[in-house]
């Protein structure tokens, strides 16, 4: 009786195209096409060398960052995007339950869904700053604009995800209330807010911490804030006090960021 | 008291769950529902609160025909019929008492349920439903820090907060170990025969349904195959519902449910032996 003689060596079988000489052409393709494409990339070095010493005068501001000439303006610009900040993220998740349910499929009629799904898939399809110009143009420059900016993007967020959140249900525990002969409202209570409390709790904490930093984006458009802060004192060349700007910026991100996921860990 | 008359249900897939079920269930009585699964057992008892919706046929619940009802009185004849489900479907994340309350949202309108504020008489109710399956001293608790036959001790406690008339019990054991399954079964046949409760009970475990139940109808691919007394089910009408050999490639997905059945067939021809 001999034992049969298997083999000793073992390769990965390729997994996406099986053809070696395929795979092959494919792998001098690409490199063709990174050689070619970064050489078509133009560089002015004369002017990357007269921006180096703008782009110094820059990251000296930084290390000496000036919070005193201007620093009513940036107390200001940092209470408007505060303020903006907290409103538009209570508005907006107020508003995004109601649209949330609606867009869940197992709990809204077939006409509600899709109105629902739509207005999300609007409001997720523009970005802030696209939405921050439209608003800027319509209610003119100031935090009004920034803040029906940030609680339109809130909405797509939110309501998305709590929507998919709702659809992801434990169903069981829905027809176990409904079959006690609770009304829609009371299942909605009963079995459905217990599930996905939690989880909106914590959604909403993460957008409070993006809505700052995107209050820091859309200023520059015109949105107000301590984007409008730092936008002008960029204008103005006084990068010391930009410096200043940016790390209060960079700071309350970290606050929040650290903050929020601390009370999001605590909730679940 | 619970009448069906040729009750029917087809899927939307175009599967027949149900086929012309007539049945009679008097007052008081306990009737225990076995079959191989895919049989129409759990869509039997959810198209008589209308969960499923049945294509076709009655549902005489007193002199109500179920079947045919709108939104709002189905919802007022619901409270009429408590449930207690297979994995106990209580709600986690509240605490016991307001799972048990939860059997009262029938009754209640929103804004109580909402709050909290239900009516004292429906408390009292609940703390002594509480007592009754022994678990008055974790009414305040989660549902989920809960074992598994406390979660479904609670399950019935919801279910008679409804003051039912009837209960449907789907696979109350299915994930309970097998003295914890009697202790529930025991607790379940209590209450209904304190009660002159009648009850339909889907239930898997063969020697089980023998044990506790007074009316056993076996139900086969939508059919029912077997309507008696637990001492008439013989070999014979074991095979005649969950079928001869073949039953093991016909549910080859099920794979595991099949073994439970399979265990329990040989659990009955040792006992016949």
């Amino acid at each position: 009786m001999t034992a049969p003689s298997y083999p000793t060596t073992w390769r990965r079988p390729p997994q996406i195209v099986k053809d070696r000489r395929w795979r092959l052409a494919l792998q001098i393709g690409i490199l063709v096409y990174l050689v070619l494409a970064i050489g078509s990339v133009e560089v002015n070095w004369a002017r990357v060398y007269d921006g180096l010493e703008r782009g110094q005068r820059f990251i000296m501001g930084f290390l000496q960052p000036d919070f005193s000439s201007r620093w009513r303006d940036i107390s200001q610009g940092l209470v408007e995007s505060l303020t903006m900040t907290l409103t538009s993220t209570v508005v907006g998740v107020a508003i995004s339950v109601p649209i949330g349910i609606g867009a869940a499929r197992n709990l809204a009629p077939r006409w509600i869904y899709y109105i629902c799904r739509s207005i999300i898939a609007v409001s997720r399809a523009l970005q802030e700053i696209i939405i921050a110009i439209f608003f800027v143009a319509m209610f003119g420059f100031g935090p009004f604009a920034g803040f029906l900016t940030l609680s339109f993007a809130t909405i797509g967020f939110i309501a998305k995800l709590l929507a998919d959140d709702i659809e992801e249900i434990n169903e069981s525990q829905a027809e176990a209330i409904r079959s006690t002969g609770a009304s829609w409202w009371q299942v909605v209570n009963y079995a459905i807010q217990p599930q996905v409390m939690p989880r909106l709790i914590g959604l909403s904490l993460y957008r409070l911490d993006i809505n700052f930093r995107e209050s820091a984006v859309i200023g520059i458009v015109g949105a107000g804030g301590i984007g409008a802060t730092l936008n002008t004192a960029i204008d103005r060349y006084e990068y010391d006090s930009a410096g200043a700007v940016l790390l209060i910026i960079i700071a309350i991100v970290m606050v929040a960021e650290y903050g929020s996921s601390y009370l999001r860990k605590f909730l679940q | 008291m619970l009448h069906l008359e040729q009750l029917s249900k087809t899927y939307k897939t175009g599967e027949t769950a149900l086929h012309d079920v007539t049945l009679d269930v008097p007052k008081g009585q306990i009737l225990g529902l076995i079959g191989p699964s895919g049989a129409g057992k759990s869509t039997l008892i959810r198209c008589i609160n209308r969960l499923v919706e049945p294509s076709s046929g009655k549902v005489l619940l007193g002199d109500v025909d179920l079947a045919k009802l709108g939104k709002a009185d189905l919802r007022r004849q619901r409270r009429r019929i408590g449930m207690i489900f297979q994995e106990y479907a209580l709600v986690e994340r509240l605490t016991v008492m307001e799972n048990v309350l939860s059997g009262r949202l029938g009754y209640v309108p929103f804004w109580r349920s909402f709050l909290r504020k239900y009516p004292p008489a429906d408390i009292q109710r609940a703390y002594a439903l509480l007592d009754r399956v022994g678990l008055i001293d974790h009414a305040d608790k989660r549902a989920d820090a809960l074992s598994g036959g406390q979660r479904q001790r609670v399950g019935i406690a919801r279910a008679l907060a409804q003051d039912p008339e009837l209960l449907l019990v789907d696979e109350p054991t299915a994930s309970l170990d097998p003295k914890t399954s009697r202790q529930i079964m025991r607790l379940l046949t209590e209450i209904c025969t304190e009660r002159g409760l009648p009850a339909i009970v889907n239930i898997h475990d063969v020697p089980l349904a023998q044990q506790f139940m007074q009316r056993i109808v076996g139900l086969r691919a939508g059919r029912v195959v077997f309507d008696g007394a637990p001492d008439a089910l013989t070999e014979a009408a074991l095979t005649q519902i969950y079928g001869e050999e073949d039953w093991n490639a016909m549910r080859a997905g099920d794979a595991e449910q099949a073994a439970a059945e399979a265990d329990a067939r040989d659990r009955i021809a040792a006992l016949a032996k």
